[in-house]
């Protein structure tokens, strides 16, 4: 990617450095020693892109997802939002900023709190950021993302690990952002589901106008859904492409690792 | 999309409030009544000595006066009477006592949980140092300087056991804290005190309140003991320890001064820890 | 012959709806079954009846689990428990909290062959040492003595493999054993265990719900839903054309990398009618019946 953040860019993220405390080598007095987790990453996301975001368990994905929403703070490098630069913003004056990029989380069982109705769950976010008419925001994202309104007065253990997601995605659209990052979405979800979710998250993109930043392991859900990939290789990045040409010519060994282990549904493909 | 019925059994499980919950409840309840009613259903008055009646048997034994049900002590007190008393003493321990150490502890616990950094490293330092203090040691030497009474009791307990809550609730809060809804509620905008009130208390509540009848029982224990070595309250009324005390020496001639109070003491404390066990399944909306 | 053979099991929960309903499956010696189907499918539930470790609010309420001849189901518990102990063994869905963390690996490994079996310390140290080597775990003897956590997720998952391994089973049922891991270790995870399956000539029931897996590692599949078989059939018969209309559903929503158009549709509402309908009529005629 050449030269600077252009005006059409949600997202431009320069040399990103991410360090977390090591928790595990931590001495008894004084802080614990950081592991550096990104090493500096530079890429963009366009306004309306679906960018895929791939790699292993180690490969920094999550990580950066959550540096892009700003959950965690950078050590070292640029993102700017929109032009802003969020890199080291405080809370107080990231808080109205953060209605405009949303997070989707992986698990479904953790994600909402289990001793909220999902009316509740969907409601606080809207509640926080001063919007009004809460009752048909809700009703409103209910029916989005295709559960009955009846579902508002639920648990979340009162539904499948599908309709929890769904109901995750509804939060997360209620605010009209700008921007999703989906981190993970899909992976616990058995194939049904999976394909209700990733259409669903689909056509959102397409009615909602928005910005997606699709974290996953699954090559497979990525080629269907992203028009870019990157893949991140132990917090670097070494491939940033148009899906297709990834797919039809993946240059990192990496690329063509994770390709060859994808088991396909097919008893002809040579595997084992 | 059709809304996919559910394809397994697992969320039709139902829990049903059980024998435990009610029998608990009952006997507390019960006992609350009588407290608070004590000084208009007792039969007799507590503090009435009548040497002429001492050491009356309960009523149904042979050559005893009508009227002292549980029979009277070698003062000629009604048992039953100074039982009933007993329990305002040992409720008003119980409630306030366990309340306030409640607060403080779940407070200070879900605070040194959730907001981690120095509020923690400083809480939990805290907690260490103070749990080093012997406690039975302890809450002699404090009431020798509060002088007895029943708020020194109170004081007591409170001092000693915070630690308790705050130890177990911090751990849970950190367990909450990592989860993803946390994370979702940051993301959404709130604050750490509206999060740790708003997402992390209501699923930590079940354990406070286990915790909480715990403490109530063991209140009521302490009072007990206390009064048994005489640094309870300081006027004569009657408590189920002193009562135990009194008890112990005529136990082979009048066994009904000791056994009856020590009854009441066993089902009060039972009934608390198994109303905690009882509540704690009510509040959570969640099937494991 | 069948090494298992279940027939007609039902399973419910104790005064209430039914998880299993008259689930009839044969296992070959040597062969290796997938058991597919959607959360909640119930194949876990058949996976854990074999195995005697149903949870105390299930009950059956009819058929039969014969193993290697002898129904299990009518056997005293303590003869059930040594059958099951001698001949099967599990492979677990989360290695994270199938090894106890306060036990090193090896007598985690070697305690249930020198308690229960009844074999001498050394010659299960042996085996033990010999498994891990299989698995190709580089350094057998620092696993042994290592905890749990200082191992990654693949390396317990080896460590859980090996000791399903270690008693010699004739089955062994693996829960789901790669769904917790990533793509790449999956791949060799997977290779692993079909090998040893193959070496050790085990009767496999492989519960899953991704078909990418089943093509690779099993010889016959059953699929179910709502704890009913709905097709039990080969696996090159399966992936040529499925005759269940709600196997094609599945096989239409699994993504396939190679045709970003297949794939990834979700089970269409005709579909769930209709395999809806079939479950209650199974209802409707056990209510009968």
């Amino acid at each position: 990617m050449t030269g600077g953040p252009r005006v059409a860019d949600l997202y431009s993220v320069q040399d990103l450095h991410l360090s977390l405390a090591d928790m595990t080598a931590k001495p008894l007095m004084g802080a614990a020693p950081l592991i550096d987790i990104l090493h500096g990453l530079t890429f963009t996301i366009p306004k309306g892109a679906v960018v895929g975001i791939v790699g292993g368990s180690g490969s920094g994905k999550s990580t950066l997802g959550r540096a892009l929403v700003r959950l965690l703070e950078p050590s070292g490098g640029r993102i700017l939002f929109d032009g802003t630069d969020i890199t080291h913003l405080p809370e107080a004056a990231l808080r109205p900023l953060r209605r405009r990029f949303q997070m989707i989380f992986q698990d479904p069982m953790s994600s909402l709190n289990p001793r909220h109705r999902v009316g509740t769950i969907i409601a606080e976010p809207l509640r926080l950021h001063g919007f009004d008419s809460l009752p048909d925001r809700v009703a409103r994202a209910l029916d989005q993302v295709g559960l009955p309104r009846a579902f508002a007065a639920r648990y979340p253990h009162e539904l499948s690990g599908g309709q929890r997601q769904r109901v995750g995605i509804a939060r997360a659209i209620a605010l009209e952002p700008d921007f999703i990052l989906a981190d993970e979405i899909v992976s616990g979800l058995d194939v049904s589901s999976q394909a209700q979710v990733l259409n669903l998250l689909e056509q959102l993109v397409r009615d909602l106008g928005l910005t997606l930043a699709f974290i996953s392991h699954d090559l497979s859900v990525i080629r269907r859904l992203c028009q870019r990939t990157i893949v991140l290789y132990r917090g670097k990045i070494v491939e940033d492409r148009p899906t297709a040409d990834l797919f039809a010519d993946p240059r990192a060994a990496y690329t063509r690792e994770l390709l060859d282990a994808i088991p396909l549904p097919d008893p002809a493909q040579p595997w084992v | 999309m059709a809304e996919a019925k559910p394809i397994d059994g697992r969320s039709l499980i139902r829990r049903r409030a059980g024998a435990r919950l009610w029998l608990s409840a009952g006997w507390l309840t019960l006992l609350c009544a009588v407290a608070l009613l004590a000084p208009w259903i007792a039969p007799k008055d507590p503090l009435a000595q009548d040497l002429f009646l001492g050491r009356l048997p309960p009523f149904w034994v042979q050559g005893t006066e009508p009227g002292y049900w549980l029979g009277t002590d070698s003062l000629g007190r009604d048992v039953l009477s100074r039982i009933l008393h007993g329990a305002r003493v040992a409720l008003a321990v119980a409630l306030v006592a366990g309340t306030i150490t409640c607060l403080v502890g779940a407070t200070l616990g879900l605070m040194a949980g959730f907001l981690r950094g120095w509020v923690d490293m400083v809480i939990s330092r805290l907690i260490d140092i103070w749990m080093a203090f012997p406690p039975v040691l302890f809450s002699i030497l404090l009431i020798a300087v509060l002088g007895p009474g029943l708020w020194s009791i109170i004081i007591a307990i409170v001092v000693i056991d915070w630690t308790r809550f705050a130890r177990v609730i911090r751990a849970e809060a950190m367990a909450q804290g990592a989860m993803d809804y946390v994370a979702s509620a940051r993301v959404a905008g709130r604050g750490r005190i509206g999060t740790m009130l708003r997402e992390i208390l209501p699923n930590v509540l079940p354990t406070i309140v286990v915790l909480l009848t715990l403490e109530m029982g063991i209140a009521v224990i302490v009072e007990a003991i206390l009064s048994f070595v005489n640094l309870s309250i300081s006027t004569d009324d009657p408590t189920w320890g002193g009562m135990i005390a009194e008890g112990r020496t005529s136990v082979h001639q009048a066994w009904w001064v000791l056994v009856f109070p020590l009854i009441t003491l066993f089902l009060t404390v039972l009934s608390f820890s198994q109303l905690g066990e009882g509540l704690k399944d009510r509040f959570d909306p969640v099937l494991r | 012959m069948s090494f298992l053979s279940i027939r007609n099991l039902s399973v419910r929960l104790k005064k209430g709806p039914p998880l299993l309903r008259r689930v009839s499956l044969e296992v070959a010696a040597g062969e290796v079954r997938g058991l597919v189907g959607e959360s909640g499918a119930g194949k876990s539930m058949i996976g854990k009846a074999v195995l005697g470790i149903l949870p105390p609010s299930v009950e059956v309420t009819e058929g039969e689990i014969l193993l290697d001849g002898v129904d299990l189901l009518r056997l005293p518990i303590a003869e059930r428990r040594r059958r099951i102990g001698a001949s099967a063994a599990l492979i677990p869905q989360d290695p994270l909290t199938a090894l106890n963390p306060s036990h090193r690996i090896g007598p985690q490994i070697t305690d249930r062959l020198v308690d229960i079996l009844g074999w001498t310390r050394a010659d299960a140290e042996a085996r033990a040492r010999a498994l891990l080597a299989e698995v190709q775990i580089p350094d057998p003897d620092r696993v042994l003595r290592s905890y749990p956590h200082e191992l990654s997720g693949g390396m317990r998952q080896r460590v859980l493999i090996a000791s399903a391994f270690a008693a010699e089973p004739k089955l062994i049922v693996a829960d789901e054993p790669t769904t917790a891991l990533d793509v790449t270790v999956q791949k060799q995870i997977l290779k692993l265990i079909a090998g040893m399956q193959a070496r050790h000539g085990t009767a496999l029931l492989f519960v899953t719900h991704d078909l990418g897996v089943v093509s690779k590692v099993c010889q016959k599949l059953s699929v179910l839903y709502a704890g009913m078989v709905v097709e039990d059939t080969s696996v090159a018969d399966f992936f040529a054309a499925p005759r269940h209309p709600y196997s094609a559903a599945l096989l239409a929503a699994t993504p396939k990398y190679t045709d970003p158009s297949a794939g990834l549709q979700p089970v269409p509402d005709t579909v769930i009618a209709t395999v809806q309908a079939e479950v209650a009529a199974f209802d409707r005629g056990t209510a009968r019946g």
